[in-house]
């Protein structure tokens, strides 16, 4: 297992340099002008200078490479001092934001928080509704529960976050005035009171994603359970006398977890990348929405570097669903 | 063996029906039965005779719906498995019937040790703890006869041949000393060294705990060789039922007949063709009201077309459910009934 693992993080840094490039290389070829939204007051000889300070007018790939120095070598070194109060980083270029002039790495950490309590807390509450709907809903097919729970499942699948967003926001804050239709980030908990005003505005935009979420895993449930709880292993276990609870709980979910655990393993980087249309919708201060605001400015440094640190992480939980698959089927050994 | 000892298992009336979108499917058409203590009872027939529904039918192993058990009464050391709780249903399977399944590949757990697997039952039912269980599960395994008992109860399933996960399907369905064992064509899915092996393994178990078996197959080969008496089915039917010896001496029933005629032999002269039955077992998309083998037999008359034939006692132990006298070699006039073979 450990060279497997090993070998494929070998294997990772070929494929993330190549995905680099090509996002890069996309972004070259977008249309637009990080200068687009200067006042066309500023006169031309201004431009070209302002033009040449961001760097514009090298080659793109003098371009790409000083990104890669900077992403590989600068921000490691940077976080090295910042965690250890050294200063192997002074004087050294760090990847600048077009936008707000700050470093990117700065603005990513800033956020994330948002991204993470709010995203983040909507999937693992997406994933503890849907595992009990899956199993419930396998174990008693065609019933009435299993029929509300595939309705509720469609309606997730196919209604847009933007859609039941705004529906909550109507129903919610404007007519009912139960929860604030804004996320304040500027919220510090200090206390009971912070607390709960925290839960409050977290509460419409956690929904939402958590439906959006549980509406996929459940149905991954549901279907590995229908798949194993027909296999003949089933049949043994009821023969040897077991309770019904100890033959769907233990002998059929560890078996159904198999793909579902691969599924969710796989649905973690979609936390990091924020989800971008709900962080508009509720207006969180997040990496999604962050990503937007960049792409509307034409902020090349900050788009070039989200998106590639949502490449690593997809990257990286392919691996670790991989593992866990490989942890959970014994007849599966990497080698 | 039916010299007046209580039998450990008494089915009566047995009806199975499955439920398919188109109709009704009658896979077990009353099928009634004892099974003595300590005996070997075989039980033949060809595919889709009901001879695995019958016997999952007893403990409540098929899913339900689509199965649905209609009428019959399973008798078990005094409780009619068919109406008691689900508590006591699963008191009875493993402790009182154990049960070998057909496909040793797929049986098993994939993601549990064997180990485990043979741990469950003993901690459930026998009340051990997990050091005992495991020392009784490594002991089931030396008396399956796999080698090296210790180190292969932390294996998993895939880490087994077919005929070593046999033997271990057999180890647990031996788990809690069963007073029945019903073996579901233990040995079809095995090459035939295996089967020997296994079936000389099952000989000995059953002299060692003494238990109750019936052993479902349609390798009548076998059967001659291990069973004390005989159960051929048909068409969700006890066509023929008796002495081993009795039925392949003097077999009553023309499927049987049939059926023991398809048996290649190795000594003496070779047939010059392979002696098939004709036609295609039937379809139960009702409850037989005539005979059911009637299309594909040499003997058939009238009244087989109009009547579902009772069973008529063909010698001591032995009676089958043909109207053909066949040790007459004539039709019956009087039947004497030994059975009333439609109870609903």
């Amino acid at each position: 297992m450990f060279t497997y693992t090993l070998r494929r993080l070998l294997i990772a840094i070929p494929t993330l340099l190549i995905i680099s490039l090509i996002i890069f290389l996309l972004l070259e070829a977008a249309p637009g002008d990080p200068l687009g939204d200067v006042p066309l007051t500023v006169p031309p000889e201004v431009k070209a200078k302002m033009r040449e300070a961001l760097g514009l007018n090298s080659a793109w790939w003098v371009r790409y490479l000083l990104w890669l120095k900077q992403f590989f070598w600068v921000e490691p070194v940077h976080l090295w001092d910042y965690t250890f109060g050294t200063h192997f980083g002074d004087g050294m270029q760090r990847v600048i934001s077009f936008q707000s002039r700050q470093p990117v790495m700065a603005i990513i950490a800033e956020r994330m928080p948002q991204t993470l309590m709010v995203v983040g807390l909507a999937y693992i509450v997406g994933v503890l509704i849907a595992l009990p709907i899956g199993i419930i809903s396998a174990y008693k097919q065609y019933s009435w529960f299993d029929n509300i729970g595939t309705f509720i499942a469609m309606l997730g699948f196919s209604v847009p976050t933007f859609f039941t967003g705004v529906v909550l926001i109507i129903v919610f804050a404007v007519k009912l005035q139960w929860f604030p239709s804004v996320y304040d980030t500027m919220l510090e908990v200090t206390d009971w009171s912070s607390f709960w005003q925290q839960i409050r505005q977290m509460v419409m935009p956690v929904t939402v994603l958590a439906l959006y979420n549980a509406a996929q895993i459940s149905r991954f449930m549901r279907a590995s359970m229908l798949d194993n709880l027909g296999q003949d292993y089933v049949r043994t276990a009821r023969a040897k006398g077991l309770t019904e609870n100890v033959v769907v709980l233990i002998h059929v979910l560890r078996n159904s977890m198999i793909p579902v655990i691969t599924v969710i393993a796989l649905g973690v980087p979609t936390i990091f990348g924020g989800a971008i249309i709900t962080e508009q919708v509720f207006k969180v201060n997040g990496l999604g929405q962050q990503l937007i605001l960049s792409i509307y400015a034409n902020d090349l440094p900050m788009v070039m570097t989200l998106t590639f640190i949502f490449a690593i992480l997809i990257v990286l939980f392919n691996l670790v669903a991989d593992l866990l698959y490989g942890i959970l089927d014994p007849r599966i050994r990497y080698d | 063996m039916p010299n007046g000892a209580e039998p450990a298992l008494r089915v009566d009336g047995l009806k199975t029906v499955f439920r398919t979108r188109g109709g009704a499917v009658h896979a077990v058409n009353s099928v009634s039965f004892d099974l003595y203590p300590g005996e070997l009872l075989g039980v033949v027939g060809e595919s889709g005779s009901g001879k695995s529904v019958t016997m999952m039918s007893l403990i409540g192993l098929l899913p339900q719906p689509p199965a649905e058990i209609r009428a019959g009464e399973v008798m078990f050391e005094g409780v009619n498995l068919r109406t008691c709780s689900p508590e006591h249903l699963r008191k009875v399977r493993g402790p009182g019937i154990g049960f070998i399944f057909q496909d040793p590949m797929t049986s098993l757990n994939p993601v549990f040790t064997v180990g485990y697997q043979l741990r469950e039952p003993l901690i459930k039912h026998m009340g051990l703890n997990k050091k005992q269980a495991h020392a009784r599960a490594k002991e089931l395994l030396e008396l399956v006869g796999i080698p090296d008992a210790e180190r292969r109860l932390k294996d998993y399933p895939h880490q087994f041949s077919g005929g070593m996960r046999q033997r271990v399907m057999i180890a647990i369905a031996l788990t809690c000393d069963p007073k029945v064992l019903i073996a579901d064509e233990p040995t079809t899915a095995l090459d035939v060294t295996i089967q020997a092996q296994i079936l000389e393994l099952v000989k000995d178990l059953r002299q060692k705990l003494g238990m109750a078996i019936v052993w479902i197959t349609h390798d009548l080969g076998v059967i001659a060789g291990i069973a004390d008496r005989i159960m051929v089915m048909y068409g969700g039917q006890i066509v023929e039922q008796g002495p081993v010896k009795e039925v392949f001496r003097a077999p009553a029933h023309p499927y049987t007949q049939a059926l023991l005629r398809t048996v290649p032999s190795v000594r003496g002269d070779r047939a010059p063709k392979l002696s098939v039955i004709e036609g295609q077992p039937p379809i139960l998309t009702a409850a037989p009201a005539a005979c059911s083998f009637r299309d594909r037999c040499p003997k058939a008359f009238d009244l087989c077309h109009s009547q579902n034939p009772p069973r008529f006692e063909a010698g001591p132990g032995h009676d089958a459910a043909c109207f053909w006298n066949s040790a007459a070699d004539s039709p019956r006039a009087a039947p004497l009934i030994l059975t009333e073979h439609d109870h609903a």
